[in-house]
Formats: C-alpha cells, structure tokens, sequence
C-alpha cells in the first residue's frame, strides 16, 4: 500500500474528503515552495501535487503555465526541486505527489526518475501525456515500487476507455472536471456529478476532481460526488505573489485559502 | 543509435509508431478527436470519392502536376551533376502546405466539424489553412508566434484577406514550438467541433501518417516525371527538413527504390553550439514533444531548448517521427545547412534561374549545388524547391542590411 492510498483511507475512516493543493516548484522560489508545501500539509492538505516545470506543457493555462516559465527562467533543475521536495517530505503529514511531463520522465530514464523522486519521499505521480496506451512499462515499474501512478479521466474519456484507465491508475482518479486546459473557471459543467458517479461504480480507487476549481462553492457542488478536490491555479497566482509581497504574509493567505477550501469540503 | 534494419513504407502500425517513433503523448483529453481522426482517415482512404475530389482540387485549385524543372544554368554554374527542382513554389499559395490543408479540410467537412484552427512559422502553411477554410467556407484561426509574425508579415496579411483571425503567441521563444503549444491548447477546449489542421509531419498519431500521405502526391508527381523525363530515376533527392513535411512527402515514395540516394538538410543556423541552429536530426536526441517520441534538441533535464534558423519554417526544436525512423534505419542521410550557406543558395538560384526560393528550400539547394559540384555531368540531383521566396524578401533584406 502506497502513502497515497495510506492518506485515503485514513480520510476515508474519518468520512472526511480530501483537499489536494498544487504548487509549481521553483515559482517564485524553491524555499517558497517548501514553505508552501509546510503550510499545506499543517493545514490538512490530504496529498500536495508538485508541479514540475515544463517548457511546452499543452494542458496547463496561462497561470500554470507562466509560472513554469518564471521557475524555469531561473535555471531550476529536477534535482533541485526533489533535494528541496526531500528536505520537508520528513516533516510533512501528507504525502507528496508530483505532476510531471513524460519529456523529462524518458530524458531521466523512468527507472532513475523513480530512484530520485522516491529518494526525495514522492509517494506518486502524475503524467498528463502519458496515455494509458502508453504507460504500460512504466506504470508496471510504479507497480514494483508502490509508487503512485495518477491517471487521468476526462469529459470526453469513453466509458470504455475510462475502465481501461481505472484498471492501470493507482493511488487515486484524477477527474478532469471540463475538457480544456487548467485555470480557474467561474462555473463548472453541469454533468460533473453524474460523470463522477457513474466512475465510482466502476472503482474502489477515490476520485478527484481538478481543472477549474478555485471556490468554495464549486467544493459543496462536487464534494457529495467525489473523494476530493485538486486546486492548482488559485494558489499559484496567490504563491507567485510572494516576489512583491512578505514571504509570510504570501503562505498565511494561501493557507487561510486552503482553510476556506477545507470548510467547504469537511465543514 | 542502433539499426532498425531496413525502411519499410508500410509504416505507421496501428498505435502511430514508426519503429520506436511517434505514438501519442498528449493530454486524455485530445484521445477522442484524435481516435475520431484515424477512423475518419481510415474511411476517407477507402472513400475512392475522397482522393478523386482531392485529386480534382489538387489539378483545378493548386494546379498540379507542379513542374519539374531542369535548372541548367545553375547546373553549369555548379559544374557537376544535372540539377533538377520538383517546383512546390509554383503551387497556389506558393507551397507545398496546399496539399495537406486541403486534404484536412475535406476530413474536418467529414467529420461534421465547424471550425479549424492551425499553427504556423513561416505562414506558409496559416496562407494555405486560411485558404482551403475559405475555399470551403470553414471559419478558421491561426496561431503565429510574435516573432514569426514580425519575420512573416505579408503571409499575415494574407491570412486576414482570406478571413481567418491570426492570434499572436507571445509565450516563450514566440515562434512556431509555441504556436503549436497553443493551438494545441485551443484544441483541448475545443475539440468537439474543431479539426486542427496540423501543418507538418509531427504531433501525436495519425497526424505524422496523415500529413504524409498527403504530401506524397510531391514524390509520386517527381517519381513519375523523372521516369518520363530522363527515363531514370534521380541519384540523389533532397529537401529541407524543419518539421518534416514537404521532405516526408518528396521522400516516402522513393523510400524502396534502393539505388537512389535520399538526403535531408536541417537548419544549421549560425553554427554547431546548443541554440545556434535547428537541427535535431544531427545534433539532438530521442525525446517527447508535441505528442510524438522523435529526435529532439533538449537539455538534459528533458526541457526543450531554444533554436535558430533564419528561416522561420525551419526554426523548430523537433522533427516528424517517421525521420526519425529514416534515420535510425539508415534510409535517409541527414545534414544541415547553416544560414549562410543557405543564403548564398538563395542568390545563386535567384541569379541562375529567376526563380526566388523560400528560404526553407534555400537550404536543400545549397546542398544539391555542393552535393552536385562532387558528380559527374551525367547524374541528377532532384530538389524539393517547397516553397517560393516573395514571403521572405523583406527579411532578406534585413538580413542582408539593405533598404528597399
């Protein structure tokens, strides 16, 4: 059992859903980032998702994707993000998840991305471009080391291909809550609820639903449906705030964010 | 790299891989457009209407066969071997893209689709999808990086006279990499009533396949033309490679006829260093991008690195995967070109002929002149010339420092 699924079933024996807040590593600093992911994960982040800078991410806009500039603007590295990922994973209550493009996964070599990211205390991963078509071999070396291997469901997903994706994912589903890219969005589809529905069915594993999210009122819409909510560009736009505003100040609002979030969720 | 034995034309296979190139690497989200495209494609390649409409708008519209051209003067200039040019410049719209956004355009009209949105560098292939979408009355938008545009504006404005909207990219090097970043992400948002019309062989399967097969009909007119023209088929083929498309079709029908030698010229840029040129193929390595396992310049962390080409349809960091495959297999030798030696191709076959080429196909003529200065008189070299250089003039000039 990996620390993911850990950190689900112990949400699940308290009935309680999960928050999983996403950070972009390195924006606007790694020493952010770690603060961040203390803060998070004190707060009762259930799983904290890493974004790995990327140079041509397709499925992220424009906040995630500005923000994997800036990072990547300042020559940040794999290795230094998984060194700064290690240094609070000892600390953290929550287990660490990174999003990841398969371009760097291949150019490590998926074996030695696995030794680092589980020498750093990553617990899992996720990785938009890796289509269960093509994952076999890698999600078969997740399997060998319990590593979490996070796969994603989208509106425009198949039934049939949707019980093909829930068959190969590990630690949990990753809903895509609208087909388009991330950001934050004023109103959600309609049919969320019946889509997570019908998934659930069809697993055990606990559903998340990301893309989109950033209210609490889109939380008490979906949190009857699924076993959690992922929020990535709300609280990066608050993060990369840090470069013109206190430090402290920056990680306080992004926790009373996450706070409000919580409320929502188990409240 | 390891030999994959010998090039076969029956490639892709069903999951889109030419040996260990291409495949699909994109978000869940784009499975069903693209799983919607190869069976729509399947179909339409059993459709005998759909290639004799093709057919007819390639003869009426384009005005193909395009000709293949003996260029002596600049042969006798060279000294060596016969040079021949598979003249794509003379299509409508002054390219090869003509003939894949026409053939994408009657697939977005198949599958019921109601607007297309494509990227673009040099414009070459933005001036062909606005083209074929006013052709059929498609509503269509472009994505141009800043820079392109800049280099690129007389194909700017050509796009807005045939009505589509050209969305600048101002993300990252802004040039082609992330004008493909964008559509591709439009796409994401779009895909249930929106076909985008890729521009090159690259991208998730079946666009490598497709974009092809389309742009073969440059080989099979030039393979043809050769046997009837010199009653042999030409020594030596080359043509430019950026992402792959006007080569991958001048290419892939000659690919079994052993005894003729294939060769891909890449952007050399301003020289060998890392973000100096765009030249994957010589200087890169297997990696993912835009969907597709192929070579590509990357850093070590798997980022992908910026690169240089004076010519913006070159300025690329990949390369379609079935070149790849071409190269692992041994099949086509690929080299590069630097700016300046593509420039002096440019006036050379401006000076010979009269005839001012892109200076993508810049490249492929500088290297048929060096490669041709080597072979005796009686042997041929044939040029994909992909597209023509009017778009280009005034970067030329700026290139070359002069008003005009």
């Amino acid at each position: 059992m990996s620390a993911v699924d850990r950190a689900f079933e112990a949400l699940r024996s308290q009935n309680k859903k999960a928050l999983v807040p996403f950070v972009t590593a390195g924006d606007p600093s790694l020493e952010i980032t770690a603060a961040a992911l203390t803060e998070l994960g004190k707060r009762g982040a259930a799983v904290c998702e890493v974004g790995i800078p990327y140079s041509d991410p397709i499925a992220d806009g424009p906040v995630i994707q500005a923000s994997y500039t800036r990072a990547l603007d300042k020559k940040i590295k794999l290795k230094s993000i998984l060194e700064t990922i290690g240094s609070v994973t000892p600390t953290l209550p929550c287990p660490v998840v990174t999003m990841i493009s398969y371009a760097i996964i291949h150019r490590h070599g998926p074996e030695k991305f696995l030794d680092m990211a589980q020498a750093a205390g990553v617990s899992g991963a996720i990785v938009p471009d890796l289509l269960v078509e093509e994952s076999d071999a890698f999600a078969k070396l997740c399997k060998e080391r319990d590593f979490s291997l996070i796969q994603l469901v989208t509106p425009t997903t198949s039934k049939e291909r949707a019980k093909k994706i829930v068959e190969t994912s590990t630690g949990f589903i990753y809903y895509v809550s609208v087909a388009g890219i991330t950001g934050e969005r004023t109103e959600l589809p309609p049919d969320i609820v019946d889509n997570v529905k019908w998934l659930k069915s069809q697993t055990d594993l606990p559903i998340c639903i990301g893309f989109g999210i950033n209210k609490p009122e889109h939380v008490h819409m979906l949190k009857e449906a699924c076993d959690g909510v992922i929020v990535g560009s709300a609280i990066v736009r608050r993060l990369c705030e840090a470069e013109s505003k206190p430090q402290e100040q920056v990680i306080q609002e992004v926790g009373e964010y996450a706070d409000s979030l919580l409320d929502a969720l188990n409240g | 790299m390891e030999s994959l034995g010998t090039a076969s034309r029956n490639v892709p296979d069903s999951a889109g891989r030419f040996g260990p190139f291409g495949g699909r690497y994109v978000p869940e989200t784009l499975t069903q457009a693209l799983d919607q495209l190869t069976v729509e494609y399947e179909k339409a390649v059993k459709d005998p209407t759909f290639f004799e409409e093709l057919k007819v708008l390639l003869r009426d519209f384009v005005g193909r066969p395009s000709p293949f051209y003996h260029a002596k003067r600049l042969s006798e200039q060279v000294g060596g071997a016969q040079i021949w040019l598979k003249r794509e410049d003379t299509n409508h719209t002054g390219a090869h893209k003509i003939n894949n956004t026409l053939g994408q355009a009657l697939l977005t009209l198949r599958m019921g689709k109601k607007r297309v949105i494509a990227e673009t560098g040099a414009g070459q292939h933005g001036v062909a999808t606005a083209t074929a979408c006013a052709h059929f009355g498609i509503p269509c938008v472009v994505y141009m990086g800043e820079e392109d545009i800049r280099r690129q504006a007389p194909n700017v404005f050509s796009m807005k006279l045939l009505g589509a909207e050209v969305r600048p990219v101002t993300t990252g090097s802004r040039t082609l990499r992330d004008a493909i970043n964008e559509a591709m992400r439009d796409w994401m948002a779009s895909v249930e009533d929106t076909h985008y019309i890729l521009g090159s062989v690259v991208g998730p399967h079946p666009f490598p396949r497709i974009v092809r097969d389309f742009q073969a009909v440059i080989g099979e007119e030039a393979r043809a033309q050769s046997l009837e023209r010199l009653g042999r088929l030409p020594h030596k083929v080359v043509a430019c490679v950026g992402g792959g498309s006007n080569a991958a079709g001048m290419f892939y029908p000659f690919v079994e006829d052993k005894d003729v030698e294939l060769i891909g010229v890449e952007a050399g840029g301003r020289g060998p260093s890392a973000g100096e040129h765009a030249s994957p193929l010589t200087y890169g390595e297997p990696g993912v991008l835009h969907g597709s396992y192929s070579f590509v310049m990357q850093d070590e962390d798997g980022q992908t690195c910026d690169v240089h080409s004076m010519s913006a349809g070159l300025d690329y960091p990949g390369v379609g995967p079935e070149h790849s495959y071409w190269k692992a297999t041994g099949r086509v030798q690929y080299t590069c070109c630097e700016d300046d030696d593509a420039m002096k191709g440019f006036d050379a076959l401006a000076a010979a002929e009269g005839i001012l080429p892109a200076l993508e196909s810049s490249h492929a003529v500088s290297k048929a002149m060096e490669l041709a200065a080597k072979m005796p008189k009686d042997q041929v070299v044939l040029v994909c010339l992909s597209g023509r250089g009017d778009k280009d003039a005034a970067e030329i000039a700026r290139l070359k420092g002069v008003k005009y």
